[in-house]
């Protein structure tokens, strides 16, 4: 039963997609309930599932789904009003069809389970919309399961293979067969070498009379069904009548074909319909009922002079159900798309694609090292070629990287569901606005960010925005909005949650933080610093707890969990406004370009990504930076650290010391450096247990000389100048240098 | 091919000896159309019969057809299993709806 394992999965994932349909337009339908392509989407989605799983015989589904679709109907005819209350419905109707569907799917055996207490409960829910009595409803749901299993039409593997994994051949020959040397046995026996010839039926209506036969000439026809050997191809079945090809007429029904296909043969070949179409029927290829409905419906055409195709035919004479044809084609026109669409991906292991990462990163440092020796050598064509590679190598590293990149817009569209549950579960009216979800990060990212995310949306559901009554009080729209954002900064991705709500009190922080006993005193802090204290273990400040949030858990984790990815979280608010809370992340974890410095007799890399501009010192700025630690860039105030300082090194004599210009995060600060070495392609090296604990440095690299080179930890050091210098400024009270306050 | 005949007034008998092929279909239809039109019942022993091909069945078939048309009987009996063979992979045991035995050889 391979083939029917591989039909549940094509299944499973169709459903997927039906149902994400049905989710995204119910919720498209709540925001604007007279949408009628929207209810049509919905209605179709249902419909299909209800197909599709009628056609592989999974019952419980198709009695649950009926009703779903029932109600639909009624919505689309407008006879039942769509209210909020019956999306819901639907909406849960939907979780529920995924969860059957999973049951169903997951099983091996081919059992199906009874509709469980969760489907009663909906069926009824819904029956109240649809004003009926459940019973009624589940006994005509059950007659028309009946009435769609009987057509079985489909191209798909089915349930009842045994009877449909056959071909079907029909040969007629050629009068001259004989003649030619050729014995329709000998083809036969042949058949039989890659099959087995489940039934035959000899034809020999073409004979004439008993006089006029010639016994030289061939009169016989064949219809075979046959069952062939794995691995047979129509090719290999028509290669069996290659030498008569000629000679005779060959037509050869594939397995599982649509019912049509037979019905066009039986009109195709030219015997009586009837007689054909009992062997057929003998056969178990069609039904006697399809038969007999098809052929009078034909001869009716007939009569009244104008002749229809045969599909319509069989969907017109009422016996195969107009749905579960269109339902089937249209299943077939999702998987052959699907087909297509697959051809333009290739799964593949992720550690697979980790090791050639892995493996990049090593002919980088390698590269790296080949270049250093040609340099060396001053051998020029040696020189260029080795630049030729390096600018491969670059290439090959950005595309190796680029494999792991995803939208962020899957992650983000979850949400949409998130914020209609959550904010009817707690009475409010919130929409959410959701802004570049086509920007790219890498797929572990993703994956890691979706749980940090989800506790920051629901923080802002629950303590952002306030009850409606609340905000018209404060002269707000009475719908909240949260938005989330995304963008490329600098080497980062930044990802904003942003709501329109309360935003944070300072002062109530601060009261909180001091009676938690997590602060001492309030004199020093900034906005920033207030804020941030969100993140500190055991702090929340909503008054009331709720089944969301409030408890006390989450934001720290949150923080510890961003943390983990290299990523740094702020936050910015503004009372009775709203607040953004910003997460920045790197985009690789890999492999970065960097820029590489010498302070003393070590080499530094500070990722390009956060270098602005490199600034060489002047005498007079060396002497008065020697009492503070600014100095005036254009009239700006930069903080800078020297490195010598930071790793406690010794500066190297009679080299004039540059400053490298970082930003991150909307700061900037400068790093005083002995000497700039220039670009160098980065292979991250993460350091060990025993350097966790240094602060300033990130990782660390190997140089093509087989030096290892210490990464800087740009936000770490820049937030390190900043805070230094944010002493002294806030002493000078010079707010407008204040580099702290980013908007 | 050689047709032993053994007849009286309303039946013949008639045992095949060697092959039943193209080459001799000519003659096994004249033979066994005339035989059928003089008796009222025919039977045909295929103990004897070596090789059969398609031709020869279908002078077998245009024979069990035409005795259908003129309420006559012909019945195959004794197949060998050359006979037997063609017989089955053709699918024409309710075609000629005779009893078959196995027989021996």
């Amino acid at each position: 039963m391979e083939d029917m394992a591989l039909a549940k999965i094509s299944f499973r994932n169709e459903c997927n997609e039906l149902l994400q349909d049905m989710e995204a337009s119910l919720l498209q339908l709540e925001n604007d309930l007279d949408n009628e392509d929207a209810i049509n989407a919905v209605f179709r989605a249902a419909h299909t599932i209800k197909g599709t799983a009628g056609i592989f015989g999974f019952d419980d589904i198709v009695e649950f789904t009926h009703v779903v679709e029932s109600t639909l109907d009624q919505v689309r005819n407008g006879r039942l009003k769509i209210t909020s209350n019956l999306i819901a419905v639907l909406l849960s109707s939907g979780d529920q069809m995924n969860d059957l569907i999973d049951i169903v799917t997951a099983s091996d055996d081919e059992s199906f389970i009874c509709i469980d207490q969760k489907s009663q409960d909906l069926i009824a829910k819904l029956n109240v919309f649809l004003g009926k009595d459940p019973e009624i409803l589940v006994s005509e749901t059950k007659q028309q399961i009946e009435e769609i299993r009987v057509p079985e039409i489909t191209d798909m593997p089915n349930a009842d293979i045994s009877t449909k994994d056959n071909w079907h051949i029909s040969v007629r020959f050629d009068k001259e067969v004989l003649r030619h040397g050729m014995d329709p046995i000998s083809f036969l026996r042949y058949l039989k070498k890659i099959g087995e010839m489940l039934s035959i039926s000899t034809i020999h209506d073409s004979f004439p009379d008993s006089k006029t036969m010639d016994p030289e000439c061939c009169y016989l026809g064949f219809e075979v069904t046959f069952h062939a050997n794995p691995d047979i191809k129509k090719e290999d079945i028509e290669e069996v009548f290659e030498f008569v090809k000629d000679d005779c007429s060959l037509k050869i029904i594939p397995p599982n074909s649509h019912i049509s296909k037979y019905i066009e043969l039986i009109f195709d070949l030219p015997e009586e319909e009837m007689k054909l179409g009992e062997i057929l029927v003998a056969s178990e290829v069609i039904t006697r009922k399809e038969l007999n409905d098809a052929l009078q419906a034909q001869r009716q055409e007939e009569v009244s002079g104008f002749i229809k195709p045969l599909g319509e035919i069989l969907i017109e004479d009422g016996t195969t159900d107009k749905s579960v044809v269109k339902a089937a084609i249209k299943k077939q026109d999702v998987v052959r798309k699907k087909q297509a669409a697959e051809k333009h991906f290739i799964r593949v292991d992720a550690t697979k694609l980790d090791n050639l990462i892995n493996l990049v990163g090593e002919l980088v440092i390698a590269n790296a090292g080949s270049y250093l020796i040609a340099q060396k050598s001053n051998h020029e064509p040696l020189i260029e070629a080795n630049l030729t590679t390096s600018r491969l190598v670059e290439e090959i590293r950005d595309n190796a990287l680029n494999l792991r990149m995803v939208q962020i817009g899957e992650t983000f569209n979850r949400f949409h569901r998130v914020v209609r549950d959550v904010s009817k579960d707690i009475g409010k009216d919130i929409k959410l606005s959701i802004t570049g979800a086509d920007t790219e990060l890498d797929k572990t990212v993703v994956e890691k960010i979706a749980d940090p995310l989800m506790h920051l949306v629901r923080n802002a559901l629950d303590h952002g925005i306030e009850k409606p009554a609340e905000r018209l009080e404060q002269r707000k729209s009475e719908f909240g909005t949260v938005s989330l954002n995304a963008y490329h900064e600098s080497g980062s991705i930044v990802i904003e949650v942003i709501d329109d709500g309360r935003g944070l009190d300072k002062n109530k922080i601060l009261e909180k933080a001091m009676s938690k006993g997590l602060l001492h005193n309030n004199h020093s802090l900034t906005e920033q610093e207030i804020f941030r204290l969100i993140f500190e273990p055991g702090f929340s400040t909503a008054a009331e707890v709720t089944n969301l949030s409030g408890r006390g858990v989450g934001m720290d984790v949150v923080k510890k969990n961003i943390e983990a990815l290299r990523g740094i979280v702020d936050i910015e608010s503004t009372l009775a406004e709203g607040s953004t809370i910003r997460i920045r992340l790197p985009l690789t974890l890999a492999i970065i370009d960097g820029f590489l410095v010498n302070v003393g007799n070590a080499s530094y890399v500070i990722p390009l990504d956060m270098v602005v501009e490199c600034v060489e010192l002047t005498d007079e700025q060396i002497d008065s930076s020697q009492t503070h630690d600014y100095i005036s860039l254009r009239g700006e105030v930069l903080p800078f650290i020297r490195l010598t300082d930071m790793f406690n090194v010794t500066h190297k004599a009679k080299i004039r010391e540059s400053i490298v210009v970082v930003q991150y995060a909307g700061q900037k600060a400068g790093l005083v450096v002995d000497e700039l070495l220039g670009e160098f392609q980065t292979v991250i090296k993460p350091l060990g247990d025993l350097f966790q604990q240094v602060r300033g440095i990130s990782g660390a690299t190997i140089l093509g000389s087989g030096e290892v080179a210490v990464i800087l930890d740009v936000p770490e050091l820049v937030n390190q100048a900043v805070n230094i210098e944010a002493h002294h400024i806030h002493n000078l009270s010079i707010q407008k240098f204040n580099p702290l306050i980013v908007h | 091919m050689e047709l032993i005949k053994k007849s009286d007034a309303d039946k013949c008998q008639i045992t095949i000896h060697g092959d039943l092929t193209i080459y001799q279909a000519h003659e096994l239809k004249e033979e066994l159309l005339a035989e059928l039109e003089q008796h009222q019942t025919l039977e045909i022993n295929m103990s004897e019969v070596n090789e059969i091909d398609t031709a020869g069945i279908q002078v077998l078939m245009l024979t069990k057809l035409e005795s259908s048309r003129t309420g006559k009987r012909l019945r195959l009996i004794a197949h060998s299993r050359y006979v037997l063979e063609v017989v089955e992979l053709f699918n024409l045991t309710d075609f000629f709806d005779d009893p078959i035995i196995v027989s021996s050889n």
